[in-house]
């Protein structure tokens, strides 16, 4: 089994400040995190390694600094690490970003599964694991909760998806990408043997001319197709407070009833 | 010089962090309260390595340097300090000791499995008649054939209830017990469970209420001749090159409820308002948050200056012990400056300020109280003391070594 895992470095903080100029997000003096979706997804590849055998190879594109987001996953177990770090893929959006890891997976070669968090905190798109299903036309199971089955002889995967009205199990074959939520585990933390692992394992760099398949100007800015126009911060919801007075509970909540239907509410 | 903490010790103090917010911190409240030790941190402690941090690999520790126990005292006192005592009596005063003094055979037998968490440590040096006077302890250990008969009662032995291993100090030749001679006293390595041996808990303590504390008693328990921990006479020497390491992570451990008592007082008094203003705003409460960040930052330096030493494989009984008796003095005064701080909040338990209170006064005492600490640094200082080597150091922190698989 080999389970390749996509993670991202996100600024510890959900409260993210975006340079009104360029429409960038700010990163300077933020401390560096895993994106916390993909700790998820790296503990689910960790326990199908544990119940099927096999690699788990963690891949992240960003400044080189993503290292450490990196060396995170090897503490925490994973068993090889790849950075994609180019000045050629600064400013990509989502569909640069797909691409490139894309090609990068492609490189990699054989694979099982893909595992992604359902969304990065800063960038909040979710666009990124489908994107790379896409590109690499294998399935995708986005909002995994819970792989109920899979089947690496048979290539079969069923999970459950955690969905705004309600779950769903779905089945597909393999390879796929799942993009999974916070619910599906509880990972664990870097141990102090793989911290000392991890410390010592050099994480090869790939940069543009290690993807020789991926187009120039399909890369970084060149190849992001959306244009950011304006980034601003929506003005802050406005309301007023009613306070429902009654001689008894009941007498509140037959006013609030009321108020609810005159308001089409219910 | 170089004040940097290596990318190893960032990922362990945040990995520790972590596991210590997570783990602890939910439950620490409750535990205190009804005075129960949570046993099932122990497992846990021991899947991440902790229990073992700074042994080497070949002996089952995860093959860190001294600093990386400080750091995780550090973190584990921030949160809780009955899960830094954990650190102090079965990493500092027992498996340290073991990995100093040791044969290759003890150390198969005990040190691994306690690096590993598979078994749990501690010390027993203190009685109920001796705490500071060591040379006072009754407890004794005569010979008989390949074994020796250890008898007396220890007192205020943190983990005695819950450790399978036990570092005992008692006297070994009757006539220099007499004449208070250390050169007769000597370490023994028992196990529970031996004939003779029992263990309490003592309970209506101030502070660790979270944390196990209680009595070792041993009625002729038989020890056989190989557990003695170096030679025999040797006693006084181990329990106090034990005491080198022991009050080290006490020092950190200290440091990290400074930083607690520091963080929660500056929460504190960024949301209380009084005439008007956050109380953060009133200089008198400047003053204390100050004097909280010398404290902390001033303790820090003198633990990781230890730490440092250790690695290097200098001697260090005066820098740990100035270390020790500066950060436990000074957490003792920043939870009492944090529960002012609080207000009327700050006394009741709705608030972590007073178990702050409440748990730094012990470190204040044990390990060297601070009164034996001052008369110690008084006695570098006029030049009374100076350290002897000693036949088994400490052995400096070798990456290399430590990591070495056999
Ligand atoms: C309209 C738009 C314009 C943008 N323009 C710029 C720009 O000009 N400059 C700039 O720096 N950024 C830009 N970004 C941000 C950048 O595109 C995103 O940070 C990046 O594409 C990931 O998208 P996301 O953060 O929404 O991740 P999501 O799609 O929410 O992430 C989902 C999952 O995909 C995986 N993943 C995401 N990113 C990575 C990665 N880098 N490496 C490995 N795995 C990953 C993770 O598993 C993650 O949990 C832009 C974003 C948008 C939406
Ligand atoms: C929570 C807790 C956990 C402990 N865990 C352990 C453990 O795991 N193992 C262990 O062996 N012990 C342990 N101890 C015991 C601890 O080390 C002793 O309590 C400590 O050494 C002080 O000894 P004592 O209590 O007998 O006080 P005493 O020695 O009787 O001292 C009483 C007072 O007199 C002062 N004093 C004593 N001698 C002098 C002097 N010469 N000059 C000036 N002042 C002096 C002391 O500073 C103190 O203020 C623990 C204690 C506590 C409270």
């Amino acid at each position: 089994m080999h389970a390749i895992v996509c993670i991202k470095q996100v600024p510890d903080t959900t409260d993210v400040k975006v340079n009104p100029e360029t429409g960038t997000l700010i990163r300077e003096g933020v401390p560096s995190i895993v994106n916390p979706f993909d700790t998820y997804a790296i503990e689910e590849a960790l326990r199908l390694r544990e119940k099927f055998g096999g690699k788990v190879t963690v891949i992240s594109m960003g400044p080189p600094q993503a290292k450490e987001a990196l060396k995170e996953a090897i503490a925490m177990g994973a068993d090889e690490a790849i950075l994609l770090s180019d000045r050629a893929f600064a400013g990509s959006d989502t569909w640069a970003t797909a691409y490139t890891l894309a090609n990068a997976i492609r490189k990699i070669g054989d694979f099982d599964i893909i595992l992604c968090g359902k969304q990065a905190i800063d960038g909040d798109t979710g666009q990124v694991g489908p994107g790379i299903a896409r590109q690499l036309d294998i399935e995708q199971l986005t909002y995994v909760f819970k792989i109920q089955e899979i089947d690496f002889q048979a290539k079969r995967v069923r999970v459950e998806r955690l969905l705004e009205e309600g779950r769903e199990v779905v089945e597909t074959r393999l390879p796929a990408l799942l993009t999974v939520v916070k619910d599906i585990n509880q990972p664990r933390y870097p141990t102090i043997m793989g911290i000392r692992r991890a410390t010592r394992t050099e994480i090869p760099v790939w940069t543009a001319v290690d993807l020789p398949d991926a187009k120039p100007d399909l890369l970084g800015l060149k190849g992001s197709p959306t244009q950011v126009v304006r980034v601003f911060n929506p003005p802050p919801r406005s309301g007023q407070i009613v306070m429902i007075e009654g001689e008894s509970p009941q007498e509140q909540a037959a006013k609030l009833a009321d108020l609810l239907l005159k308001e089409k509410v219910i | 010089m170089d004040f940097t903490l290596s990318e190893e010790h960032l990922m362990v103090q945040k990995m520790v962090r972590e596991f210590a917010e997570r783990e602890i911190a939910p439950t620490v409240k409750e535990n205190d309260r009804k005075h129960t030790f949570d046993r099932s941190i122990l497992p846990k402690m021991a899947a991440q390595g902790i229990l073992g941090i700074c042994i080497p690999v070949r002996y089952g520790g995860a093959g860190m340097d001294y600093i990386s126990l400080g750091l995780t005292c550090e973190e584990l006192e921030r949160v809780d300090t009955s899960a830094r005592v954990i650190m102090s009596v079965h990493v500092g005063l027992n498996s340290l000791g073991l990995l100093q003094w040791g044969t290759e055979e003890q150390k198969q037998k005990y040190l691994v499995p306690q690096a590993m968490g598979q078994k749990i440590a501690t010390y027993g040096l203190t009685e109920p008649a001796a705490g500071s006077d060591v040379l006072g302890i009754q407890s004794t250990a005569r010979r008989e054939g390949d074994h020796w008969i250890l008898n007396g009662e220890k007192m205020w032995i943190s983990l005695a209830d819950v450790a399978d291993h036990f570092l005992i100090f008692a006297w070994t030749d009757m006539e220099k017990k007499r004449v208070r001679d250390h050169t007769g006293m000597s370490a023994f390595i028992v196990e529970r469970g031996w004939p003779g041996l029992e263990t309490g808990t003592i309970h209506g303590k101030l502070g660790v209420r979270a944390g196990n504390t209680g009595f070792i008693s041993m009625t002729d328990v038989p020890v056989p001749a190989e557990n003695m921990l170096g030679l025999e006479g040797e006693g006084f020497r181990i329990a106090m090159s034990c005491l080198d390491n022991g009050r080290y992570t006490v020092a950190a451990g200290a440091t990290g409820l400074i930083r607690a008592c520091l963080e929660a007082s500056v929460k504190y008094a960024n949301e209380r308002q009084t005439f008007g203003v956050p109380i953060g705003q009133h200089q008198l409460v400047q003053q204390m948050i100050a004097n909280m960040v010398l404290k902390y930052e001033t303790a820090r330096l003198l633990y990781l200056r230890a730490g440092w030493l250790k690695n290097q494989g200098i001697r260090n009984t005066r820098e740990t012990g100035l270390a020790k008796w500066f950060a436990t003095q000074s957490s003792f005064e920043s939870a009492d400056d944090a529960v002012e701080i609080h207000g009327a909040y700050g006394y009741s338990d709705e608030y972590d300020v007073e178990r702050y209170l409440r748990n730094s006064k012990g470190a204040v005492i044990y390990e060297g109280s601070k009164e034996i600490q001052q008369l110690m640094q008084a006695q570098y200082a006029l030049g009374y003391r100076t350290d002897k080597p000693l036949r088994c150091e400490l052995p400096a922190y070798d990456p290399e070594e430590w990591q070495r698989e056999a």
